[in-house]
């Protein structure tokens, strides 16, 4: 409205399609936005920061004595494990925020802009590795601070942490794609923990498989979180690099691959 | 694409036909069709329910039409989305702004998702809040925000890559009069830049103000179209309210009205009271005169400015229809 008058819409260059580069600039803008609103809201960073604090200190003197004899010994086998837990309990928080946003009046000019359609999903997700990093980093520092002390040195910590971080970020597409064809925000919490809560306790993530019997046992193997958990274990207390690795990559990809699109077509239908 | 198409006729910034959107049972939009010129305010007046924000969420992309057909410029809705969601801009009735960052921060984001460099986007930030008088508030968070400071923000969301054209969902609705003013005289600059407007109103003053040409739009059907004047000629520029002392006099009294006027006059739901519009203001002294001569006693006379309620009466032969039931569709509308 300042004295430049209005192009008129001959002399645009207007095109129908949206380019890969638009496609991913686009998504770095709304990675952009989710860290502006964590940065504006911190509070809901509660549950990130608090909850690895509490349950590295919880489930370690809890369980410590009966599992590994003393606390310290018991470092090494739940750091890991919390670790997956929180974090991948920390994904769910992607769907449950994009249905909340996706309700909200910005996402209507969202839609109306001629920006890719993935942008507002993909960002989202982006941003939210920021999340997975904080509660990665707070679960190490607390086991530090409880005398942990990982063989496998700096490096192989870090690259444990990325582990985790990666397949979280895999793993939120799923709570993603219940975040877009749920009514509501608490409905996709709910749907959420009931598949989060067995995947993480059926686990090898803070008991040992071999104490439980053996129907128990068959599950714990085959399911990808322990597989997660030994993979960290491997790498953060002797530097290993195993197949336990692999699997676990090979798995968070397996999941993108399948969640990703359906949940990208879930989306444009509901826009 | 090809120069061919690029040069499809600008004449008509917006050319629907025959669009449809059914939500379950409800046919929210049944059958709109609208030519809107380029250039122009183009008002499309209705009650809550009546189907505008249906059929301008369908002009902006943001709904599929049922059936029917709508092009933006030449570009049809559908299938060329992508083109038209360059060429206009969008403010909705519920402030599409987000609430957790500040108006800066709003305003960057959209313009680096229009592709505008960092620098371009806190310049044009920076100017848009400039110009709608949001300065000293651009670093607040929209939470703090009032009505008016939030439609405004919104509006200027709109503006920021200057679309052509500009669908504008009761931008007043909910403001203070003079917020109002305000807006209004905002609208009025955009259409001198060169940008095309379309409005929904519930309110006639603000279509008389604004609009070259107005729609009247109830339950999801075009009942009138015209410009202003053409409009408010049916309506009859006022309307004359009479109060009847006895009631067994209100036929005769509607006889008497609908003879000397000449137009048709309404009851009103709680009984006692005509309506009629009053297109010329020296015939009401004649029907004074008649309803003496007639014996009929009148306990009050008041001329009211027309309503939305009028127009519907005079072109529909229906009021508006009860706010509760026109709410609720329209929850359901945005809910969709």
């Amino acid at each position: 409205m300042n004295s430049t008058s209005i192009k008129p819409v001959s002399e645009r260059r207007l095109r129908n399609t949206t380019s890969f580069k638009q496609s991913l600039q686009n998504s770095l803008t709304m990675a952009y936005r989710g860290l502006l609103k964590i940065k504006r809201t911190p509070e809901q960073l509660f549950d990130v920061t608090l909850q690895p604090i509490l349950f590295t200190l919880m489930f370690t003197y809890i369980f410590g004595g009966a599992i590994s004899g003393d606390v310290k010994s018991y470092l090494p086998v739940i750091i890991p494990g919390i670790l997956v837990q929180t974090v991948i309990t920390t994904s769910i928080v992607t769907g449950v925020q994009l249905r909340e946003d996706m309700d909200k009046g910005v996402f209507d000019r969202f839609k109306s802009l001629p920006i890719a359609r993935i942008a507002p999903l993909s960002g989202a997700l982006l941003a939210d590795t920021i999340r997975y990093t904080i509660a990665t980093v707070l679960t190490f520092t607390m086991g530090y601070i409880m005398g942990y002390r990982p063989d496998g040195g700096f490096g192989y910590v870090v690259l444990a942490g990325l582990l985790v971080i990666v397949c979280a970020w895999a793993i939120s597409w799923i709570f993603a794609f219940f975040g877009v064809i749920a009514r509501t925000a608490s409905s996709v919490q709910g749907i959420s923990m009931i598949v989060l809560f067995p995947l993480t306790f059926l686990s090898n993530a803070f008991v040992p498989a071999n104490t439980m019997p053996n129907w128990l046992q068959w599950f714990v193997k085959i399911n990808p979180i322990s597989h997660l958990v030994t993979a960290v274990r491997n790498l953060a207390n002797s530097g290993t690099i195993g197949w336990d690795f692999s699997i676990s990559l090979i798995g968070a990809a397996v999941i993108v691959v399948i969640f990703a699109p359906i949940t990208v077509r879930a989306y444009m239908r509901r826009t | 694409m090809s120069n061919e198409q690029r040069t499809v006729s600008e004449e008509w910034a917006v050319e629907a036909q025959g669009l449809v959107k059914t939500f379950g049972n409800n046919r929210a939009v049944d059958g709109v069709s609208l030519n809107v010129r380029a250039g122009s305010i183009y008002g499309v007046l209705g009650p809550n329910g009546a189907g505008k924000t249906t059929t301008i969420r369908m002009l902006a992309t943001l709904l599929k039409p049922d059936a029917g057909s709508a092009r933006i410029f030449g570009h049809d809705v559908v299938k060329e989305a992508q083109i038209v969601r360059q060429i206009i801009g969008v403010t909705g009735q519920y402030a599409s702004v987000d609430e957790a960052l500040s108006a800066t921060e709003n305003l960057v984001i959209f313009s680096r998702l229009l592709g505008l460099s960092r620098s371009e986007a806190r310049q044009k930030a920076a100017e848009l809040l400039e110009e709608f008088g949001l300065t000293e508030a651009a670093k607040r968070p929209l939470k703090n925000f009032s009505g008016g400071m939030r439609r405004r923000l919104d509006l200027a969301a709109s503006l920021i890559a200057q679309p052509p054209l500009i669908f504008l969902d009761e931008p007043t609705t909910g403001l203070d009069p003079r917020t109002r003013n305000q807006m209004w005289d905002t609208i009025r600059r955009l259409v001198k830049t060169g940008s095309t407007v379309l409005l929904t109103t519930q309110y006639l003053q603000e279509a008389d103000e604004l609009a070259d040409r107005i729609a009247v739009i109830d339950r999801g059907q075009v009942v009138a179209e015209g410009t202003v004047d053409e409009l408010k000629t049916s309506v009859g520029n006022s309307s004359l309210q009479l109060r009847i002392q006895e009631a067994q006099d209100i036929a005769r009294a509607r006889q008497t009205i609908e003879r000397v006027l000449e137009v048709q006059s309404a009851v009103s739901a709680e009984g006692g009271i005509i309506t009629a519009p009053m297109a010329d203001a020296d015939r009401v002294t004649d029907l004074l005169i008649a309803l003496r001569d007639a014996g009929i006693p009148l306990a009050e006379l008041s001329v009211q400015k027309p309503t939305l309620d009028e127009v519907f009466l005079t072109i529909t032969g229906h009021g508006v229809e009860d706010e509760v039931k026109g709410d609720s569709e329209k929850v359901k509308e945005a809910a969709q």
